[in-house]
């Protein structure tokens, strides 16, 4: 479009070419001559259309009956919701169809409930709509600045206030005042912070796996979870995936913790299957064992695709492939899962004689 | 004074103005209070403002009655739930799960559910008035923003209202966390996923706020504390601020016959908006708790405990953190770098950390910007058609879309299994989605308001379609058209006029032209952006035209043909 009137809201000339009664149309704004006006003007409140229970007794009778009863009906809702508490008992099931939960406490204690709020709420609404007025009222809007007087004495206010307290005048204080409060509200929140937690130090780059924790100074088996058994290696049948924790992880102080970190995934593949030689040197005769924490943001990677190899975290689909090293093949995920050495003890049970080379888990700044 | 109030005991205090003024028990008590308060003038006030009517009003008020709700069922379950993550064997009557290990939390909402008689029913009721608290602050949202409702004097309550909808997610997020089932817990270590990712600190940070290793046991009591005492607080004072304001601006209203910019139209608070708000409040209260007793949400006890090692395939997080998820799962993994033994992930930092606040810094910086471009210092009561700020209102579509394309990614793996569709396909049609859908948006919705805006001339200059055909003597055909009245002409034909850009006033005080500078041009440029499609209303002068002008057909064909032309 060409013209929108100018920028005050004014409005274009017409074209000389167009009479008065040959306006153009694509010009918006456009000001007849004669005395038509340059815009509609607001033709005010339409009339009032009375309702039927204004002009009806027996129709305002009615319409108070329908409030009434909706007001009967809440009230004997809070009864029935009453007995229902009290004569139900708890445990008592039901079936019914479409609905998930069947307990029969849960479902009338809800439903007398639902009735006994939901007519209070009708009929107030019904009431204000049929007996109360329907005429629209008008009230004026007022600028909502103050006058420039206001604004004055207000500045005049707090201009007295200055000089009262002599602020101005005397720097030294609002310096002072300024450094006492800027640094008063520190204290309280150094308290706070420095007593929420421990440092991290290393604690994200170990796991249970790490020789800190052997006990007697051997290296730990791995357990089948949650069982807590160990693993023969010819338990680990191709295709057959295990979920492993560390030998002795439920008796630490704080064993979720430490399942967070060191939870494992033990999965078998032909030898000759495994692309990378670090893979093959870390596992045994095929027998592979990763971190089961997604590099991402750390849930659990569980989903072992036998076919393919793939191993996908359920939570934002990172796929890793086990025949590669774990690497991302697909997903928001950027690096492998780190890998757990293992080998056997005397007894034929596998064991991690090694900690994880790296940091387990999702990224962090320090990680390396 | 016409009528005696109580407040009329304020001016002699005797014992016999009191009670002649009071006849009513209530009336004394009154009296009473006013003798102490003074607080019956205040209250005759607030009783008479008048409030319009219109059913998009309610949504605001759906936000206030399910967050009053959701408050009140939870200080109920206060009294049952053991914010701990100290471990327990379970010993209650849910059967399939006696004997587990789980943390007090856990175990205490399993209590809530099968053994406080009723308590189900206010888990449920907490839950579902949390989500349609969300729902509804979303909705009450798209209103204020798609009638310009945020224009100035507003901007402050634009402002309150978006702080509230990112606390409300927050709180939201919190609530879920505290039951410590294997949902909540798994949505906890992605958060502290995310939050290690924080540059330099982020791993201080996370070792502070959970007490060291996750989970820890001081998560659980340390975002009871945050959901119960300090979220609520904030919500509720930033609430009650927002409610304030809306009373000091009065409520805008749509533009209709006899409605202007300085004026209200609507009903008074007593008794009419008492009755109807009122009573609205035990509407909302009775659907909720319909909902609650009919559909179960957030069953706990088919999750089992939080285990860190335990796999849930298919989980989702509440609807309202489903876009931070589909980020999540749209970014792609070598958005992370390594240096120097230092590693920084920014693109779960992006789609995470970011990405939250940034919606919300978005969202409220909009009316001022906004403001910048259109130069629109004016007060605004009467709100806008979304139709008729066409820039605005395509801007709006376009930011939900983007907001979808990010919430339906989240469910990438479900609409591939579903589908039959390979997820890698999937997610790469959300990623380019992401940023053509947009566009799409924002041109679609922008043609669909113009040709809106011109079916609106349309109707005011040749009347309504009536469907009856007449033949005229000539043996033509056409429809005739009824003229508006001038109540529903009005509603089409009303609108300010936008505020041009003062750019080509490029002279000083003096007279002497100087150059528009560089940020005036590119407001320039923007503001032409905004309106440049506008279709303004017709002017008395274009329908006198209309009706002259053999039922308008040229003249329309004009307005056609002149548009044609001016756009190339
Ligand atoms: C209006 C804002 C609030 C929202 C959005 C909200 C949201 C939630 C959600 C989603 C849950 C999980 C419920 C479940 O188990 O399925 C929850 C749990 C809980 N909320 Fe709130 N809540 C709010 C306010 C409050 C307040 C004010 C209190 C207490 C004064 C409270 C106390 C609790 C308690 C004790 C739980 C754990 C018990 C349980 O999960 O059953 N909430 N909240
Ligand atoms: S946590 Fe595994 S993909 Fe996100």
């Amino acid at each position: 479009m060409t013209t929108h009137g100018t920028p005050d809201g004014a409005h274009t000339p017409m074209n000389d070419e167009h009479g008065s009664t040959a306006v153009r149309l694509d010009q918006g704004h456009i000001q007849g001559t004669g005395g038509i006006p340059a815009q509609f003007q607001n033709p005010g409140l339409p009339p009032h259309v009375e309702r039927m229970s204004d002009i009806d007794p027996k129709a305002a009778k009615r319409a108070e009956l329908q409030v009434a009863s909706m007001f009967i009906l809440s009230i004997l809702g809070s009864l029935a919701c009453l007995v229902a508490y009290f004569v139900i008992p708890t445990h008592q099931q039901i079936w019914i169809p479409a609905i998930e939960n069947g307990n029969l406490s849960h479902l009338a204690i809800g439903l007398t409930l639902a009735i006994s709020t939901f007519f209070i709420g009708a009929g107030a609404v019904h009431w204000a709509k049929t007996l109360m007025p329907d005429q629209e009222v008008v009230e004026e809007r007022h600028p909502l600045h103050s006058t420039p007087e206001e604004r004055q004495a207000f500045a005049r206010a707090l201009a007295e206030g200055d000089a009262a307290a002599q602020l101005s005048r005397r720097p030294l204080l609002k310096m002072t005042l300024a450094g006492a409060l800027g640094l008063f509200a520190i204290p309280p929140i150094v308290q706070l912070v420095g007593g929420l937690g421990p440092l991290p130090g290393d604690d994200l780059s170990t796991t249970f796996w790490d020789s800190k924790y052997w006990t007697n100074g051997k290296a730990p088996r791995l357990m089948r979870d949650p069982e807590m058994t160990p693993i023969k290696a010819s338990d680990v049948t191709i295709g057959s995936v295990f979920h492993v924790l560390p030998e002795g992880i439920m008796d630490s102080e704080h064993p979720l913790d430490e399942k967070g970190k060191a939870a494992v995934l033990l999965m078998r593949l032909h030898p000759d299957q495994i692309k990378s030689q670090k893979e093959r040197d870390w596992g045994y005769h095929g027998i592979v064992a990763y971190s089961k924490i997604c590099t991402h943001v750390g849930c659990p990677v569980g989903l072992y695709e036998q076919t393919t190899h793939h191993l996908l975290c359920p939570c934002h689909q990172s796929t890793f492939d086990v025949t590669d090293d774990c690497k991302v093949i697909f997903g928001p995920a950027h690096r492998p899962l780190p890998q757990l050495k293992i080998a056997v003890d005397a007894e034929g049970y596998l064991i991690a004689e090694h900690g994880f080379a790296e940091a387990v888990g999702p990224s962090f700044w320090e990680r390396g | 004074m016409s009528t005696r109030t109580t407040d009329g005991l304020r001016a002699g205090d005797s014992r016999s103005a009191a009670t002649s003024s009071s006849s009513t028990k209530a009336g004394a008590i009154a009296g009473w209070v006013d003798d102490r308060t003074g607080l019956a003038k205040g209250a005759r006030y607030i009783m008479s403002k008048v409030f319009p009517d219109h059913w998009s009003f309610m949504l605001g008020e759906v936000a206030m009655y399910s967050m009053i709700i959701t408050l009140i069922t939870g200080v109920f379950l206060t009294f049952w739930f053991v914010p701990s993550a100290g471990h327990v064997e379970y010993n209650g009557s849910y059967i399939p799960l006696k004997g587990v290990q789980m943390s007090e939390a856990y175990a205490s909402t399993l209590h809530i559910s099968f053994d406080v008689r009723g308590g189900l029913l206010i888990r449920q009721i907490h839950h579902w008035g949390a989500l349609l608290f969300v729902v509804a602050i979303v909705c009450h949202m798209f209103r204020v923003f798609f009638t310009g409702a945020y224009r100035k004097p507003r901007e402050i309550n634009w402002l309150i209202g978006t702080m509230l909808a990112m606390l409300a997610l927050i709180e939201g997020f919190a609530g879920y966390s505290l039951p410590d089932d294997l949902l909540s817990g798994t949505g906890l270590r992605a958060a502290q996923g995310f939050m290690l990712t924080i540059p330099v600190i982020g791993s201080y940070f996370v070792y502070f706020l959970f007490g060291g290793t996750f989970p820890g046991e001081a998560i659980i009591p340390r975002l009871y504390s945050v959901h119960i005492l300090l979220l609520p607080a904030i919500i509720v004072g930033l609430f009650a601020a927002h409610l304030i304001l809306v009373m000091v601006h009065k409520h805008t209203q749509y533009p209709g016959p006899g409605r202007t910019n300085e004026n209200v139209v609507g009903f008074r608070l007593m008794p009419v908006y008492t009755a109807k708000a009122g009573g609205f409040f035990f509407i909302v209260f009775g659907i909720i708790a319909l909902i609650s007793s009919l559909f179960s949400i957030n069953s706990i006890w088919n999750y089992g405990p939080y285990d860190p090692t335990a796999v849930t395939a298919g989980s989702q997080p509440d609807w309202y953190m489903g876009f931070a998820d589909g980020a999540l799962r749209l970014m792609p993994g070598w958005t992370e770098v390594s240096f120097g033994g230092f590693t920084f992930t920014y693109g779960i930092l992006l789609g995470s950390l970011v990405l939250l606040p940034l919606v919300y810094v978005l969202m409220g910086a909009y009316p001022f910007v906004e403001q910048w471009i259109t130069g629109d210092q004016r007060e605004h009561h009467l709100l806008e058609r979304p139709r008729n700020a066409d820039t605005r209102t395509a801007i709006g579509v376009a930011a939900i879309t983007a907001y979808c394309v990010l919430w339906f990614a989240a469910g990438n793996d479900i609409i591939a299994t579903h589908l039959s569709l390979s997820i890698n396909d999937i997610t790469w049609f959300f990623r380019i989605l992401f940023f053509v859908g947009p566009l799409l948006a924002f041109w679609v919705t922008k043609r669909i308001c113009l040709a809106l805006q011109r079916a609106d001339r349309e109707k005011v200059l040749h009347g309504r379609e009536t469907g009856e055909i007449v033949r005229t003597a000539d043996g033509r055909f056409y429809e005739r058209h009824e003229p508006l009245d001038e109540y529903t002409r009005w509603h089409l034909v009303t609108g300010e006029p936008p505020v041009a850009l003062a750019l080509d006033s490029g002279t000083d005080h003096n007279g002497v032209r100087r150059p528009a500078s560089k940020s005036e041009r590119r407001r320039a440029k923007w503001a032409r952006f905004f309106y440049k499609d506008n279709i303004p209303p017709v002017t008395p002068a274009e329908l006198i035209a209309a009706q002259h002008d053999g039922h308008g057909h040229e003249a329309v064909a004009e307005i056609e043909s002149g548009e044609t032309t001016s756009r190339h």
